[in-house]
C-alpha cells in the first residue's frame, strides 16, 4: 500500500481552480519532492495531505485512508518554524505531542529522547530566541519527527534561512533520512535541494496545477553537488519546470 | 537594579524640580496653608496623622483589590466568551465599548443607593473603571495569535480548547500586561471616588473630611497616598510580568547581546 497516494485530485476555491485532475504516489521509505512555480498552488495541495482542507473531486489516501487531521497519520512542518517563543526548546519540541493529548511529562521524555540524534543536546532549557536559524529548524523538525507518523510533509522547510545555513541543513537532512528513511514529501522550489534529498521529483504546472513530469534522481547516496550527474539532474528538472511554464504562459 | 535606577532618576529629578519649585513659591509668597500648603509642611503633617492615613488606606486598598479581582475574573470571562463565540462579539462588543461612555460620577451614587455604605458598591465602581481595558487587551491578544501556529495544532488533530490553552493564551499575555497596567492605575482612583460618593471609611473620605476641616496639607497627604499605592501596584503589574513570563527577558538579553 502507498503511503501517499492522490488519486485525480481537484481543487477550486469559486471560480479559481487551483489544482486539476492531480495523480501522486508516494511509497514507504521513500523521499518524494513536489517542485513548482510559485503560485502554482503547493500550499493547497499541502492543506489536502494534512487533512486540514478537502478536494473539489479525486481522492487523497494516506495509507489507504482518507486524509483528515483526526487520522493522526500526517506530520506537518510549515515554512516558519514556529517555535512559540515563550516555551523553552524541550517544551517547543513536545508540543505536538502535547496538541495530540499526551500528557506532558511523557511528551517532553519522548522529545528529549531525540535531542541528541538532532544535534541539540544542551539546548533543552534554552528559549527559541537563543537558537541559531538552523537550531529552530532542526528544533522544528523534531518536534514533527517525534510524533512517529507515517507520513513526513515538509513545506520549503529551509526556505527562510540564508544560504549558507540552508546548504548545511540540507546535507544534514540528508544524513538524517538516510539513517532514518522516513517517508518524506518535501515541497520546494530550489531544483538542488529537491535533487539532493528526493528519491523522485514531482514536477508541477503552474495553476491549474497538474503533475507534469516525474524525474527519478539516479544518484547514489551520499550525493555530492560537484558529481556531473548531479548538474545534469538538475538540468533534466529545470527543463521539466520551464517546458510547463513555456506552454502555459500565453 | 541598574536599568530600575536609571528609567526612575528621570521622573524623580522632575518630581524634585517641581516639589522645590512649589516649596520656593509657597514660603516667598506666605500663602496660607488651608489654600497652598508646602510640601514640607504635607509631609511633616502627613508623618504626624501617619497612624490615621493608615487606617483610611487599608480598606481603600481592599476596596481597590476586591474590586480589580473581580474585575480580572469577569475581563476573562467575557475576553473567553468573545474569542469562542463570534455571536457574543456581535452582540457584546459594541455594548461594551457604549458602556465605557457612562459617567461613574452619576452610577457611583445610584450604586450606593443599591447595595449601601458597604464595600460591594466600592468593587463595582472599581470593576466598572478597571473592566474595560482589561477584557479589551485580552480579546485583542486572543485575536492576534499566529494563523499559522493555529494551523500547526488543527493539522495535529488538537481541538478547540487544547489550542486555546496551548497558543492563543500564552499569545496573548503580553497584551494582557499591557490592559493590565492601564487598568491598574485606575484601580485606586475608582476606589478613592467610590468613597466620595459615600463611605464610612477609606481615603476619599477622608481627604472630604478634611477639606470640610480646612486641613488642605491632609488632603495633600491622602493625595500622596494614593499616588503612592497607583505606583506600587503598576510597579507590582512587572515583577508579575517577569514570574509569568520569564521568555521575555530571554528575548531581551538576547536583543541587546
Amino acid at each position: 500500500m502507498s503511503s501517499l497516494r492522490i488519486e485525480g485530485v481537484s481543487k477550486s476555491f469559486g471560480e479559481l481552480e487551483v489544482l486539476r485532475d492531480l495523480e501522486l504516489a508516494v511509497e514507504p521509505g521513500e523521499f518524494a519532492a513536489v517542485i513548482g512555480p510559485s503560485g502554482s498552488g503547493k500550499s493547497t495541495l499541502f492543506n489536502l495531505v494534512s487533512g486540514l482542507d478537502r478536494p473539489t473531486t479525486g481522492r487523497v489516501l494516506v495509507e489507504g485512508e482518507p486524509a483528515g487531521v483526526a487520522s493522526g497519520r500526517v506530520a506537518y512542518m510549515p515554512q516558519k518554524d514556529l517555535l512559540f517563543p515563550w516555551r523553552t526548546v524541550l517544551d517547543n519540541t513536545a508540543l505536538g505531542l502535547e496538541a495530540q493529548g499526551v500528557g506532558k511529562k511523557e511528551a517532553r521524555r519522548r522529545a528529549d529522547a531525540l535531542f541528541a540524534d538532532f544535534g541539540l543536546d544542551g539546548f533543552q532549557k534554552a528559549y527559541p530566541s537563543q537558537l541559531s536559524g538552523g537550531m529552530r529548524q532542526r528544533a522544528a523538525l523534531l518536534r514533527t519527527v517525534v510524533l512517529e507518523r507515517p507520513v513526513l510533509l515538509l513545506d520549503e522547510p529551509f526556505g527562510a534561512l540564508d544560504s549558507l545555513t540552508r546548504t548545511e541543513m540540507q546535507l544534514w537532512l540528508a544524513g538524517m533520512w538516510q539513517r532514518h528513511r522516513w517517508t518524506v514529501v518535501l515541497v520546494t522550489h530550489d531544483i538542488r535541494e529537491a535533487v539532493l534529498l528526493a528519491d523522485t521529483v514531482h514536477v508541477l504546472s503552474p495553476r491549474p496545477a497538474t503533475i507534469v513530469d516525474r524525474v527519478e534522481v539516479p544518484l547514489a547516496r551520499p550525493r555530492d553537488f560537484t558529481d556531473p550527474d548531479f548538474a545534469s539532474t538538475e538540468r533534466r528538472v529545470l527543463d521539466a519546470l520551464r517546458g510547463t511554464t513555456a506552454v502555459r504562459t500565453p | 537594579m541598574r536599568p530600575l535606577l536609571r528609567s526612575l532618576w528621570p521622573p524623580l529629578l522632575v518630581l524634585t524640580v517641581v516639589l522645590g519649585g512649589w516649596q520656593l513659591y509657597v514660603t516667598a509668597a506666605g500663602v496660607d496653608p488651608t489654600t497652598l500648603p508646602s510640601p514640607a509642611r504635607v509631609v511633616e503633617q502627613g508623618w504626624l496623622n501617619r497612624q490615621d492615613l493608615w487606617d483610611q488606606t487599608l480598606p481603600t486598598l481592599q476596596e481597590t483589590l476586591l474590586g480589580f479581582a473581580l474585575s480580572f475574573a469577569a475581563a476573562w470571562l467575557v475576553a473567553v466568551l468573545l474569542d469562542f463565540s463570534s455571536a457574543a462579539r456581535r452582540g457584546l462588543y459594541p455594548l461594551l465599548v457604549a458602556s465605557q461612555t457612562i459617567p461613574i460620577v452619576a452610577v457611583a451614587p445610584l450604586l450606593i443607593i443599591w447595595f449601601g455604605f458597604g464595600l460591594l458598591p466600592k468593587m463595582l465602581v472599581v470593576t466598572l473603571t478597571t473592566f474595560f481595558p482589561l477584557a479589551a487587551n485580552l480579546a485583542a491578544g486572543f485575536a492576534a495569535t499566529d494563523r499559522e501556529a493555529m494551523r500547526l495544532l488543527r493539522s495535529l488533530g488538537a481541538g478547540r480548547w487544547r489550542t486555546f490553552r496551548l497558543v492563543r493564551v500564552p499569545s496573548a499575555m503580553p497584551y494582557f500586561f499591557a490592559g493590565l497596567r492601564v487598568s491598574i492605575t485606575y484601580a485606586v482612583v475608582g476606589a478613592v471616588f467610590a468613597e466620595y460618593a459615600g463611605a464610612e471609611a477609606g481615603l476619599g473620605i477622608y481627604m472630604q473630611a478634611q477639606k470640610s476641616a480646612f486641613r488642605t496639607d491632609l488632603v495633600f497627604a491622602a493625595v500622596a497616598v494614593t499616588a503612592a499605592l497607583s505606583v506600587a501596584l503598576f510597579g507590582a503589574t512587572y515583577l508579575l510580568q517577569r514570574l509569568v513570563l520569564p521568555w521575555e527577558r530571554a528575548l531581551k538579553e538576547d536583543r541587546s547581546s
